[in-house]
């Protein structure tokens, strides 16, 4: 019988639970290798060869090299191992937050200054809030859609 | 015998700690946060307890995916600030209470909450952040701390209606100490942030102060609201919140004193808030 999950019309967002973290154990603890300062200078110098050493799906070096969050977290990396990664190139929380807008990060910055973005219209999948998938990327990537930028993938809010 | 005095709830945004740490605590963005804890730091002066109960979640910091417990409470001497990627904040050793953390892991275990006991553990920003805001930057920390780690980052987490009735397994377990502390329960994490995503910078305030209300005068009622609530009004990360009811529930029966309460809109993707409660 398929358990309840009753979290997958969350637009834009996945939720770390026990199958996400079936399938990102390996990237996961990848990502807490980072924090040890040896590791972090082994991986600066060379990015792939320290990733062939984890036994890590093809996609998800990939997503890792790319530093595309969301396509990492849709294969099953969680925010706070991740955020290893944001430490290692010496960005913030709020730099990696914004990343997966597509947003710049001023743009993310004023956005929280002003009162964080709304819940009208973010609640279920479908809706026409700034989150859904119809609707991405946002800010000034949306603005210039098909130029190529990075970030904000279109499909990420997908389970 | 021990007895619980007070309970203290907050947010523990890391980028906090790093304003404190780097000397930003000055500018305009950070003194709006700071703003609503300087009573808070008066008030812990003039109410200093003996330990500090204190409910916070490990950010994949001292548990990996190798094995995450659902609730761990920390029976070492000491435990030390984490190395979190950043280095390790410039804050003091938290000393623990062994002998008191091992007599509450006695009783609740006895309760039938399956607590992980650990006697080795680094601490993050979950737990010191809460510390920085209400004691400054001393040289060493006023109150033995101990930490108690649940689970808000593996799903399934514990549900409210849990964490309010291990708070009170716990509150029985303290009152039961014979020592003559006076203890505080601190509940952290939260409120609305959602930090991953297309819907990342998710805030929601009437959300956030609807559940203070309830936190306050109908605990029970903000206990029953399932996991998925959270989630969707108050983000993926929102669900921290769970862990206020374990403070909550530890308190006394009879309504507490509202001594303060405290709402802002943000620190870096979160919405801070902040209460004391004290048993009346």
């Amino acid at each position: 019988m398929a358990l309840d999950k009753p979290y997958l019309d969350v637009p834009g967002t996945t939720i770390f639970d026990a199958e996400q973290s079936r399938k990102g154990y390996h990237l996961n603890q990848f990502c807490m290798s980072l924090m040890k300062a040896e590791n972090r200078t082994r991986f600066k110098a060379n990015e792939r060869a320290y990733l062939d050493g984890w036994p890590m799906t093809e996609a998800q070096k990939q997503a890792v090299l790319a530093r595309d969050l969301n396509r990492c977290i849709a294969l099953g990396g969680n925010i706070y191992f991740l955020a290893k990664i944001g430490a290692t190139d010496g960005r913030s929380f709020q730099q990696m937050a914004g990343s997966m807008t597509g947003m710049t990060e001023e743009e993310y910055r004023d956005m929280m200054i002003a009162g964080g973005r709304s819940p009208e219209g973010n609640r279920y999948v479908g809706e026409d809030g700034d989150a859904q998938a119809h609707r991405q990327p946002q800010g000034g990537a949306g603005r210039s859609r098909g130029s190529g930028g990075s970030g904000g993938s279109p499909d990420a809010g997908k389970a | 015998m021990a007895r619980i005095t007070a309970s203290v709830y907050t947010s523990h945004v890391p980028a906090i700690g790093a304003a404190l740490d780097l000397g930003k605590a000055h500018e305009p963005y950070w003194q709006k946060v700071f703003s609503g804890y300087e009573f808070s730091k008066q008030w812990l002066m003039a109410n200093p307890p003996d330990v500090v109960f204190l409910v916070y979640n490990d950010h994949a910091t001292a548990f990996s995916l190798e094995m995450i417990p659902t609730f761990a409470i920390g029976t070492a001497a000491e435990f030390r600030p984490a190395d979190e990627g950043w280095g390790p904040r410039p804050v003091p050793t938290v000393i623990g209470h062994p002998e008191l953390a091992a007599h509450i892991a006695q009783s609740v275990i006895q309760d039938d909450f399956d607590l992980t006991i650990v006697n080795r553990m680094d601490v993050d920003h979950g737990l010191t952040v809460p510390l920085s805001l209400l004691c400054g930057q001393p040289q060493a920390w006023p109150f033995r701390v101990i930490p108690f780690a649940v689970n808000v980052v593996q799903y399934p987490v514990p549900s409210g209606r849990r964490c309010y009735a291990l708070g009170r397994a716990i509150r029985k377990a303290i009152e039961s100490y014979d020592e003559p502390l006076d203890i505080q329960v601190w509940g952290t994490g939260g409120m609305s942030h959602q930090l991953q995503g297309p819907r990342a910078g998710l805030i929601n305030r009437d959300f956030d102060n609807a559940f203070l209300d309830r936190l306050i005068a109908d605990p029970q009622a903000q206990a029953a609201v399932p996991h998925i609530d959270y989630v969707r009004e108050a983000g993926s990360e929102g669900i921290e919140l769970v862990m206020w009811l374990i403070a909550r529930g530890a308190m006394s029966e009879r309504p507490p004193r509202v001594v303060h309460r405290f709402y802002h809109v943000p620190a870096s993707n979160t919405a801070v808030g902040h209460l004391i409660l004290e048993n009346t």
